[in-house]
């Protein structure tokens, strides 16, 4: 016993010594030319472009750190007073207008040639000078064959088909407060199909959801497990999971946005002269075909790249269907950036029990009409689908930018004042949705009833 | 045990601040004064946005109210207790068989089936997420197999009950390492007195053996329930959103938003973890479970007879297979070529594994050094804090042991945003670089997180040492510190081991405060790296593979740790009988 206490002793002992020095050398190690870059892209795209780029500029080291655009975003935020983190380099545009607004960006003038000044309808560039496209991405369906077909479902081809009843419980999507792209996706039918009948869309969609995942990545990977059989994602997630062996395939629907994935200079880097080495390597011929790598698969913005593209992957500047793709109103999406997904939170994660059971009782009640005329019935569902439908708040409300603050109150200085209260906000609303699906539901079973 | 009481009430009596308090007195300021800083003043500077007015920055309890006044909340709440409640029951069903077994019969594989029992715990994130889908989800292979032979399906993985199944597989090994510690505690005597006057069977074990392991099992219990309210990431893999955690999490790590109500939130974990913390206490209030002798040490154990050790094996084979499913899933995606929609994958490679190994070397050796010190931090920490709190009367001892326990209902994120906050501004002395991005930073972020784990089973540990024992130790002339280190700590041995795997088990796989405070790669631990590879479609095989050397890397451990506890018992006889 005794020999066991003295060899404890001296482990700690030991263990203590061997945190004084290292944390010592970790301090000695940190001198070197280094550049840091925080980003959300899996290290399958990262390790490529960190490998190239140490080749170009011996003795340089590019320090990759990964966290999830959230966490990145609020890393550089908190980090701000001592900032050690040269570029930001995510996908979502928003998550890079969150962080211009809150002057954490440094502008840059791109040097290299050839990368024309939009992609489809959308700027490939930040037009104030803070953020540069560098890829780009479109959102569209993907879906597992061999689930498919265990599950006879035929593959669906645009946002409209997800509304049928064959897909119920059956399609996933993330949610646009977790995921800044899946955001994109909800703002792009939003504006194709203006706000009521955009979020009609969305709830008819939503309501045949299995899950709503709490990342974008858990979207693909709930396809590909074959968790669920149908997904909405993002191009790559699609394409890189076809590249990986999985029995997937993706395909574009007629409206879907184009988006370039960005990369910006933090405000303060400690290294920016080579950050905008970095920049114009990414945007480089070489840079740029390092995006056809099977595992990485993302759109480039430089349309000479598309030479080299295997045979049938897409191409946004001679596609139609891709380069004809809607205006998308950066400035609008913008100002309800924060509402949006308040609202979709309220009204499809948090309450998807009560929406599939609604969606549910008026698919039985309409399966068990087919074939029989009874107009009570049919009114009935009519108006169970007018409640799923209903909105707490309209589209004039929405754009209103004193109610949209009550989402942004980031008060940036103390004499700042917002009115109300997000809680309070969202408290009402849920009231009112809850209330509707019941009632919804409730309804469709009366209809079935008469039937 | 009656008279051992009355003396230790009598002794424990004392009113004012005496000399043999001075160095315990010590310590207790400097392990306040550590806590004060690691723990409260960065929870406090994220916990403070809870009580500010959004609209004009003062403070206010109008958050609270609008938590309250929240549907949506109130059934989170409910969700969450039930959820927590149920899962401490079933976690106690898969325990107390394994725990009693084990310490009661001469079993071949004891220590096997004790470290198996560890295991589940240390489950990496994401992956153990796919893994478990992949077996149990609605068309995972158990499901597609049922489905196939007999046309239909069981929904493991759905709803409440799919929280609930998950997590008492996932945390019962705490009810099992702290009960198995316990009953390895009581003496023997008090056995033998129940045989001789008749008592056996099952109502030696509800009367006699069970009360005695009290301490273990309220230790252990509390823990599922405090880990199991707290938890992010299965109600989180299993899509299920109403619950607590899950909302403070989605409210706070939202972009760009910054509504108090996910803080508002953390607030009301914190406070109820407490609550439910307390309540443990009163049930082990007013009883004494320390026993005077430290014999032979344990249970009589005896051998089974063929048909009970076949029932035995039975039991354990049963329990075992379902806790270890979610293991052996993800070793099989580790080798899997392409695993779709199918019961078992298309091929099988070892390609994954050759790609782990070439970038993993770093990872692993930081992940031992920093789960390695963190639980070294937790064990002396715990040590002293659990002598203090019951052995002392030093004035606010039970604050100092809520204090270390409210580490356990802080979600990561919120002890991650804390340390950015509260230490990117400080730099080390004669460098530029920020204090928070250190890696010694992640070592003391893991170590509060999981003190709460060491310290319950040092607690558990000492409530089992007999004052008496002290008592003697000092009345022959040693002085406080030397009766501490020669008689107290060896005697708590098994407990502070059990405390130490649990932590550093544990802290080897945990994900939310690391992946905050992480500010190089090459200072990146293991549950990292899984992160890293788990973003991508082409990353799962390898993933999976890190997380499968994650888990035998801890597996390991704790097996060398079971190891040395046998010898130390052996030594122990060895030296009683010399």
């Amino acid at each position: 016993m005794k020999k066991l206490i003295s060899n404890a002793r001296k482990t700690l002992g030991y263990s203590a010594l061997a945190v004084a020095i290292s944390s010592v050398s970790g301090v000695a190690l940190a001198a070197g030319d280094k550049l840091v870059v925080v980003t959300s892209f899996p290290s399958d795209l990262t390790k490529v472009y960190k490998e190239a780029f140490e080749k170009e500029h011996p003795g340089l080291e590019l320090e990759v750190l990964s966290k999830k655009t959230t966490a990145g975003i609020k890393y550089i935020q908190e980090t701000a007073g001592n900032n050690k983190t040269d570029l930001f380099w995510a996908s979502a545009p928003d998550a890079f207008e969150v962080l211009k607004d809150d002057g954490l960006l440094q502008k840059y003038e791109v040097k290299v040639n050839g990368i024309p000044a939009k992609i489809g309808s959308f700027p490939i560039h930040d037009p104030e000078g803070y953020y540069k496209g560098f890829a780009a991405a479109g959102y569209g369906i993907m879906w597992n064959e061999r689930y498919l077909k265990a599950k006879k479902l035929p593959a669906p081809a645009e946002w409209a088909d997800l509304e049928k009843p064959v897909y119920f419980k059956h399609v996933g999507m993330s949610a646009p407060s977790r995921s800044g792209t899946t955001h994109l996706t909800v703002e792009t039918i939003l504006q194709n199909e203006g706000w009521d009948d955009g979020w009609a869309t969305l709830k008819r969609m939503a309501g045949n959801f299995k899950s709503v995942t709490e990342r974008s990545f858990g979207v693909p990977d709930g396809v590909n497990s074959g968790n669920f059989g149908i997904g909405v994602v993002i191009d790559f997630f699609g394409l890189s999971s076809q590249g990986a062996g999985f029995p997937v395939d993706f395909r574009y629907p007629s409206a879907t946005t184009l988006v370039p994935a960005n990369i910006a200079i933090v405000n303060n880097a400690p290294n920016a002269e080579m950050a905008g080495e970095f920049i114009e390597f990414v945007l480089s011929e070489k840079g740029q075909q390092l995006l056809l790598d099977p595992k990485i698969r993302r759109l480039p913005v430089n349309p000479k790249t598309y030479a080299q593209a295997p045979a049938g992957f897409p191409n946004p500047f001679t596609d139609e269907r891709l380069s004809n793709t809607l205006l998308f109103d950066l400035q609008l999406s913008k100002n309800r950036y924060n509402l949006v997904n308040s609202l979709f939170d309220v009204m499809v994660t948090y309450r998807m029990d009560d929406l599939r059971a609604a969606t549910e009782a008026i698919y039985e009640a309409e399966s068990a009409l087919e074939g029989k005329s009874n107009v009570k019935a049919e009114e009935l569902i009519q108006e169970a689908k007018g409640l799923i439908a209903a909105l707490p708040i309209t589209e004039a409300e929405a754009a209103d930018p004193e109610f949209a603050g009550v989402f942004t109150k980031k008060r940036k200085k103390a004499t700042d004042k917002v009115t109300g209260r997000q809680a309070e906000v969202e408290s009402s609303w849920d009231a009112f949705v809850v209330a509707n699906y019941r009632k919804a539901q409730s309804l469709a079973e009366q209809a079935q009833a008469l039937l | 045990m009656t008279s051992a009481t009355v003396t230790r009430k009598g002794l424990l009596r004392l009113p004012t601040f005496s000399a043999t308090q001075w160095g315990p007195g010590l310590v207790a300021a400097l392990v306040g004064m550590f806590l004060l800083v690691v723990l409260v003043l960065p929870v406090a500077k994220v916990v403070y946005v809870a009580f500010q007015d959004p609209s004009t920055g003062d403070l206010t309890i109008m958050n609270f109210v609008d938590f309250f006044n929240a549907s949506l909340f109130r059934e989170s709440f409910i969700n969450s207790f039930y959820v927590s409640a149920m899962s401490v029951v079933f976690a106690t069903l898969i325990a107390l068989p394994l725990a009693y077994f084990t310490t009661r019969f001469n079993f071949g594989g004891a220590a096997i089936i004790q470290t198996l029992g560890v295991i589940p715990l240390i489950m990496p994130p994401f992956v153990g997420a796919v893994a478990m889908q992949l077996f149990f989800g609605e068309n995972g292979s158990i499901n597609l197999l049922l489905y196939d032979w007999f046309g239909f399906t069981i929904p493991f993985m759905e709803g409440l009950n799919g929280v609930i199944l998950v997590q008492s597989v996932h945390f019962f090994p705490f009810i099992l390492i702290n009960l198995a510690a316990s009953l390895q505690n009581i003496d023997r005597s008090m056995e033998e007195a129940a045989l001789n006057l008749g008592s056996s069977g099952m109502r030696l074990f509800r009367r006699i053996v069970f009360p005695l392991g009290m301490p273990g099992y309220v230790a252990g219990a509390s823990l599922v329930f405090l880990k199991v309210f707290d938890d992010l990431g299965t109600p989180l893999l299993l899509n299920i959103n109403n619950m607590l955690a899950p909302q403070a999490y989605l409210r706070i790590s939202s972009v760009g938003i910054s509504d108090p109500i996910g803080y508002v939130i953390s607030v009301i974990l914190v406070v109820f973890s407490l609550f439910s913390l307390w309540v443990s206490f009163l049930a082990l209030k007013g009883k004494d479970y320390a026993t005077t002798q430290k014999g032979g040490g344990g249970l009589l154990k005896r051998d089974l007879k063929k048909w009970e050790r076949i029932g035995c094996y039975g039991v354990i084979l049963l329990i075992l297979g379902f806790v270890m499913a979610p293991h052996l899933a993800l070793f099989i995606l580790s080798i899997a070529s392409v695993w779709s929609f199918s019961p078992l994958p298309d091929g099988y490679t070892l390609d994954h594994y050759a790609e782990v190994f070439q970038s993993a070397g770093g990872y692993i050796s930081n992940t031992l050094l920093y789960a390695g010190l963190a639980g070294l931090i937790d064990i002396v920490l715990g040590t002293a804090i659990a002598y203090i709190v019951w052995r002392t009367g030093i004035w606010g001892r039970k604050a100092l042991d809520f204090l270390a326990m409210g580490a356990v209902a802080i979600p990561g994120v919120v002890l991650g945003i804390g340390y950015l906050r509260s230490f990117y501004e400080v730099e080390v002395p004669f460098s530029e670089v920020p204090l928070a991005s250190v890696w010694g930073v992640i070592v003391i972020a893991l170590a509060v997180r999981r003190l709460p784990y060491a310290l319950r089973a040092c607690v558990a540990a000492l409530a089992q040492v007999s004052i008496s024992l002290e008592e003697a130790a000092e009345s022959l002339g040693a002085n406080k510190s030397r009766t501490i280190r020669k008689i107290v700590v060896p005697l708590m041995t098994g407990g502070i081991l059990a405390g130490f795997v649990t932590s550093f088990a544990t802290a080897a796989v945990e994900l939310s405060a690391t992946i905050m405070l992480v500010s190089t790669e090459s200072d990146a631990p293991l549950a990292y790296g899984i992160y890293l590879f788990m973003q991508s479609a082409a990353g799962r095989g390898p993933g999976a593979a890190l997380g499968i050397i994650a888990v035998l890397i801890v597996g390991l451990g704790t097996y060398a740790s079971h190891k040395i506890i046998e010898r130390t018992k052996r030594d122990r006889a060895v030296d009683q009988q010399s």
